[in-house]
């Protein structure tokens, strides 16, 4: 066989010399330490301080709306993991309640506490996460040490609930597929007992660390116009004034009947985010322990129903497809075929713990979506660098996309 | 005689309605219902031509004209709160009426309301940039190019985002199909190893499904691996395997199960 040599030319060098100007431009990514994924940022350069920023994505593009349009709904849950894979439970979470919304269904109250607890321990390991990386691009090594040892801990308990640790497929169109395993409360509780002092320890590691401070206090302000019109949300706009926090202000599930607080800070700087960010892993906590009490009520009321009853969207319990013969033929129906949900259209928010996590959903009473768009927070994160990086140092970069928490699974889906 | 594919539309379809089968709707509400949607709409109908207006699973639906979205959204940011521009972007109605419908979704985080503002274009059509007005419709402006090939008046960068700068077709349209197409299969062929290299290495496999029973070429001869393209008679030697304690690749050779300790506690 005739040997095929690639055109592709050697690049050994980021930079570019040819400019008369003094300015230099500095190729940061794609594949970077500090890129979290595959962000590549051109970033023009006088001295040290950045100009101008272009951040270009698609790295990861995998046509997950083309792919939606393509699958019936039950089908595309498994893909939605694949967005936001720090925290895939809440992505399943948004897509399972847009199409709910659609069909108009309600869940049971059993499949709501577990969906809600599914939701925070996705949100402490997403947290949790975004606190080793950032720590780690910093510097902070043994930050990221502890932080990924409770993020074992918590996905270990996932892993006994759905048999994944990374890609959970938790949730489904009405309701939930499985009650919690036994030991999950017990292991949960031991968790979380232990949370304030492991959350305490990463404090007095960075709070008043020197290197810590110098590159997060007064560092990627973000402005409350700024804010608003590049459509932050989540721990971003929470941090540039502005206590907004879906889970309070258009609640779903039970979140209306669990108390917690909105963290909030109006200095917009990387080290405001930070403080939301730790401040948010106690609220979840807080969160949890509510749930827990709410699970064992449900279980002293008998309420053991997980999924909605609504034959034409939703298969029966197994025991009735397993015992009766029509729930089997609709059960057929809905694997092969797929629920057709009515014709209309849905705007569905969540607050994931990026931010503003929404499924817009078109049915034209197909089995297949005819139009779904998913809005992940992050796209407008990354967009944001754009006004964000002038003016700031090459060492600010790496923290200020540390602590904008982007994940390269939604931004490009 | 071959069966009857649409080019308008190549997306997946359902293979079996029932003929009798009506899809019941989502229901709207009407406007009035809702006193601050109301207000709003009448804010809006003062000045521009509002065609349809409903209410659907909680937002607001408003149909305009594709020229008065500029005027729409800044009187909707100045005057009614509406302060952020969640997402927009199209929906392909080609197949359909020759259009592409787009939609801005808003939220008003003082009044807890979202809006959809929506309005057809013609195929070809350009829509109105509202970069100026939120700095999110930058991006949001460039996917729906990239995706859907509608272009931006008065956008400061209009090239694609996602897709490679020289990629050419738009994937979001239904006449795109979901495998690819032709340009699509030889995209990185071409790139790489140039044009004249195709015969050799033949178009991407996109369909990662695929799998041809009839290559007896493409078998992972586990002990008799061969260079691909090698014609195949059957009297292959062994592929000599080395251990790193003969010089070669690391692989342990003996392994005792006893010997070796089992942590099972996650807490250590």
């Amino acid at each position: 066989m005739a040997q095929v040599t690639n055109r592709l030319t050697p690049f050994f060098e980021n930079i570019t010399f040819d400019r008369d100007d003094n300015e230099l431009v500095l190729n940061f990514g794609p594949q970077h330490p500090s890129a979290h994924g595959q962000l590549r940022l051109m970033l023009h350069l006088q001295q040290e301080q950045i100009v101008k920023a272009h951040p270009d994505i698609g790295y990861l593009h995998r046509g997950m709306e083309k792919m939606a349009e393509n699958m019936i709904y039950n089908e595309f849950m498994p893909t939605t993991d694949r967005m936001d894979y720090i925290a895939s439970s809440s992505n399943n979470y948004g897509f399972a309640l847009a199409v709910e919304r659609l069909i108009g269904l309600e869940v049971p109250r059993r499949a709501k506490v577990i969906r809600m607890m599914l939701l925070e321990i996705n949100r402490l390991m997403s947290h949790l996460f975004w606190l080793a990386t950032t720590a780690l691009d910093i510097g902070a090594m043994t930050v990221f040490l502890y932080a990924f040892r409770e993020r074992e801990y918590l996905m270990d308990i996932i892993e006994g609930y759905c048999g994944a640790r990374l890609t959970h497929a938790a949730i489904r169109i009405g309701g939930v597929p499985l009650d919690i395993q036994d030991d999950f409360l017990h292991q949960l509780r031991t968790f979380l007992n232990k949370l304030p002092a492991n959350i305490k320890d990463y404090e007095d590691l960075l709070d008043s660390n020197r290197i810590w401070l110098m590159r997060m206090e007064e560092v990627g302000i973000v402005s409350k116009e700024m804010a608003l019109s590049w459509g932050c949300t989540g721990p971003m706009l929470r941090a540039s004034g502005f206590a907004w926090d879906l889970r309070k202000e258009e609640p779903y599930e039970l979140y209306d009947e669990v108390e917690f607080n909105v963290p909030w800070s109006d200095k917009g700087d990387n080290y405001a985010r930070y403080r939301i960010y730790m401040q948010e892993m106690r609220e979840s906590a807080k969160i949890l322990y509510q749930t827990i009490e709410m699970y064992e009520r449900t279980v002293k009321d008998g309420q053991t129903a997980l999924m909605a009853h609504a034959p034409k969207y939703i298969s029966a319990p197994k025991i009735d497809i397993m015992t009766q013969n029509y729930s089997l033929m609709q059960h057929f129906v809905l694997v092969t075929q797929g629920m057709r949900p009515p014709v209309g259209e849905v705007y569905v928010a969540t607050e994931s713990p990026k931010g503003e996590l929404g499924f817009f959903i078109n049915s034209q009473g197909g089995p297949y979506p005819y139009r779904l768009k998913l809005r992940a927070p992050s796209f407008w994160h990354t967009g944001i660098l754009t006004d964000l990086l002038p003016g700031h140092y090459i060492p600010d970069v790496v923290s200020i996309i540390g602590t904008t928490n982007i994940v390269f699974g939604e931004v490009d889906r | 005689m071959r069966a009857y594919t649409p080019k308008d539309n190549v997306q997946a379809k359902a293979y079996y309605t029932d003929r009798f089968y009506v899809s019941p709707q989502v229901p709207k509400q009407d406007v009035s219902t809702d006193a601050i949607f109301a207000s709003d709409l009448a804010a809006i109908s003062a000045k521009f031509e509002v065609k349809d207006a409903f209410i659907q699973v909680t937002n607001m639906v408003v149909y305009i004209n594709a020229s008065d979205i500029y005027g729409v959204l800044k009187l909707m940011r100045d005057e009614l709160e509406y302060t952020q521009l969640t997402e927009m972007s199209a929906i392909d109605w080609l197949a359909k009426d020759k259009t592409f419908e787009i939609f801005y979704q808003m939220l008003s985080m003082n009044k807890h309301k979202r809006i959809r503002i929506k309005y057809f274009i013609q195929k070809g059509q350009a829509v109105d940039s509202v970069n100026e007005l939120f700095r999110s419709a930058d991006w949001s402006e460039r996917e729906m190019f990239d995706m859907f090939g509608i272009e931006a008046n008065n956008h400061p960068f209009m090239k694609r985002i996602l897709m490679p700068y020289d990629w050419q077709g738009h994937p979001l349209l239904k006449t795109y199909p979901l495998q690819g197409d032709e340009f699509a299969a030889w995209y990185e062929v071409d790139k790489i190893y140039g044009k004249e290299a195709r015969d050799i290495i033949g178009p991407e496999l996109r369909d990662t499904a695929n799998i041809n029973r009839y290559d007896s070429e493409r078998f992972a001869r586990l002990g008799f691996e061969q260079p691909k393209g090698t014609v195949i008679t059957g009297n292959e030697e062994p592929t000599v395997q080395t251990y790193q304690e003969d010089g070669g690749v690391f692989l342990i050779k003996k392994y005792d199960k006893d010997a070796s300790k089992i942590v099972d506690d996650p807490q250590r």
